[in-house]
């Protein structure tokens, strides 16, 4: 694969739903590494974005290519194996699994075992289940909750659910890792060590794509970012040029002429 | 799975205490008894094979029964003489396969009504799911009932008769049999066959259970949405399961088939399937153990009512005031309302729910 090319391109995607266009001629790439971030105020149609490219909502018009194969009409299964994960906005997680049979779901993608493997329970599915048990131990390590691995998901902690499913999309081994709100309604230090926890998932070489309304986050933490505003693209670019913008500053305080002090008021 | 050597004493008392039912059961309340003892191990399949669907996948299906329908009619279609009628040229005697050709076979035709039921059923959930599962069922049993003409396939509600008894090893299962020297009734070898069976159906279900296969079902019953950004090929997972239930539904059919040596579809009604959903309910979604006793107490109450509730209420007013059919009705629709306020996670709750219910209680009391 050609290391040049973005991991992710976007061209021209839209999406209707009845009257309301709520993405409308979206382009954008995202390149291998980074962490490219999204904004925009409530209903700019980050969300929808999002489920385009996961496979939830077909696209009206336009196309992506991710990892240079191009995709159009997927199923989210799909696209999952072609290594997009994610996580969504109001947590969904396995509620009545344990958190480590939560992330075991994960490596469903990558492992193999069908009924007949699990009827004789041979040595080749034995093997498997290990290394499926030792992988989720690990990804709970990494994340950092190994310790209420045998606890249903749905009795942890709103952070420790947070990071659940971030080790969930790691299970299936992804090279984008799109995460939706991970911060939302986590306290200054749960936000601080998250941050932590994505710079390391970085540095290990998944690039991550990041929908986020803490802003204090999105400009200590990205290399680029893209702004929604009614579907649409206004801005992209690096976190102190998209700040500065014009088009930004009014999206988010509206439609006045934008004063010069309204900007520190984003920051 | 290991087992240390308490649970493995324990398991070989369970094995003789197994063995032995048949002869307690015989010496205890009669030969009739045994016969009772025998349909529970058919519930109890039945409602392991349902328990994958409902318990595991979460799919809610009300048309179970149809899967043993079918099963049953396949090994009445070609193990006995029936097929003379439809056929006279091609089978002048009627089919008779062997009982261990057919039995695959029906598990494998069910598993295909069980696709064919799942197909067109993908997108539905909960009531919708259920209402159409519903029909299915309906549709299986009127087929049935009136595919007697124009050519007589089923006999329609007349039934189809004089099946093969099952034979093990060529010993027909149906008369009784000298072995060791102890001379076992033909109602003691089908319940050491149908015990066999159970205990195979048992060991498939922990393994489904317990594998990624399973996994992937809890995750489906769990959150679909999540399930598939998982990577999870929902429509195929959904099929599998629907397809595997079945699969138990048919093989438990053609047993019921041969053990009964008759087939109608009046044994097939809805109510049947409500039964069966009864047991897996009742007895704990999910959990083995816990759908394993839903069986037998469900099989075996309507059993100790008929004989039980009668001989009681001519001691009492000397006549029979109510009928032990409706007090059956009574006895249980009342015995499922209790559950569901107090145990509604069932008698024995799945591993998982029983951990949840004891923290929420622990949570209340804080």
């Amino acid at each position: 694969m050609n290391h040049t090319t973005p991991l992710l391109q976007l061209s021209s995607i839209c999406k209707q739903f009845g009257g309301l266009s709520a993405l409308s001629d979206v382009s954008l790439h995202i390149r291998r590494g980074e962490i490219y971030g999204l904004i925009g105020p409530n209903g700019a149609g980050k969300t929808t974005l999002f489920n385009v490219i996961t496979g939830l909502y077909q696209p009206g018009a336009g196309e992506f290519q991710f990892n240079g194969a191009r995709y159009q009409a997927c199923k989210p299964h799909v696209l999952a194996k072609a290594g997009i994960a994610r996580t969504f906005q109001n947590i969904r997680l396995f509620a009545n699994l344990t958190a480590l049979e939560n992330v075991m779901i994960g490596r469903h993608l990558r492992t193999r075992a069908g009924v007949f493997g699990a009827l004789l329970r041979n040595r080749a599915t034995r093997d498997e289940e290990r290394a499926i048990t030792g992988r989720a131990r690990e990804l709970l390590r990494y994340v950092g909750i190994e310790k209420p691995a045998q606890t249903l998901a749905k009795h942890l902690s709103y952070g420790e659910q947070r990071r659940l499913e971030i080790a969930r999309a790691l299970a299936t081994d992804p090279l984008l890792l799109a995460l939706d709100e991970p911060a939302a309604g986590m306290n200054a230090t749960e936000t601080a060590s998250l941050k932590t926890l994505l710079q390391t998932i970085r540095a290990s070489g998944i690039t991550v794509l990041l929908i986020e309304h803490d802003v204090k986050l999105i400009m200590g933490l990205c290399d680029r970012v893209a702004v929604l505003d009614y579907g649409k693209k206004i801005a992209e670019g690096v976190p102190e040029q998209v700040r500065k913008d014009p088009a930004v500053i009014a999206a988010y305080l509206g439609q006045e002429t934008p004063r010069p002090q309204a900007g520190e008021g984003q920051g | 799975m290991k087992f240390n050597s308490k649970s493995k004493s324990l398991l070989a008392a369970l094995a003789i205490a197994l063995l032995l039912l048949p002869f307690v059961t015989e010496a205890l309340l009669g030969r009739g008894w045994v016969r009772i003892v025998d349909f529970a191990m058919l519930y109890i399949m039945l409602a392991l094979g349902l328990n994958i669907v409902v318990g595991l996948a979460g799919l809610l299906d009300l048309g179970y029964i149809a899967f043993f329908a079918v099963g049953a009619y396949c090994y009445a279609l070609t193990g006995s003489p029936h097929l003379a009628l439809a056929f006279p040229m091609a089978f002048p005697d009627g089919v008779h396969l062997s009982f261990w050709i057919v039995l695959p076979l029906a598990a494998l035709v069910a598993g295909g009504f069980g696709v064919l039921l799942g197909a067109p059923t993908l997108r539905l959930r909960g009531d919708y799911l259920a209402i159409v599962t519903l029909g299915f069922g309906e549709i299986i049993r009127i087929f049935l009932n009136n595919l007697n003409a124009p050519i007589n396939l089923t006999n329609g509600p007349q039934g189809i008769g004089r099946i093969d008894p099952v034979s093990v090893a060529s010993v027909p299962l149906n008369i009784t049999q000298n072995i060791f020297g102890i001379a076992l009734p033909s109602v003691h070898l089908y319940f050491y066959l149908f015990l066999a069976c159970t205990v195979l159906v048992i060991l498939v279900s922990q393994r489904l259970e317990r594998s990624r296969i399973g996994r992937a079902w809890m995750a489906i019953r769990e959150d679909e949405i999540a399930a598939g950004a998982m990577g999870i090929n929902t429509r195929n997972l959904k099929l599998l399961a629907f397809a595997m239930g079945a699969m138990f539904g048919g093989a438990s059919g053609a047993l019921f088939a041969g053990f009964q040596g008759f087939v109608s579809p009046e044994s097939f009604s809805l109510m049947e399937s409500i039964m069966v959903l009864c047991m897996v309910v009742l007895g704990g979604m999910g959990n083995i153990a816990g759908v394993i006793l839903g069986g037998v107490l469900l099989a075996v109450l309507p059993e100790v009512l008929r004989h039980g509730v009668v001989p009681l209420q001519q001691a009492l007013f000397g006549k029979t005031v109510v009928d032990p059919e409706s007090l059956r009705m009574l006895l249980f629709g009342g015995a499922l309302i209790v559950m569901m306020l107090y145990r509604p996670a069932g008698l024995l709750p799945s591993r998982v729910r029983r951990r949840e219910l004891d923290t929420d209680e622990a949570a209340e009391k804080v």
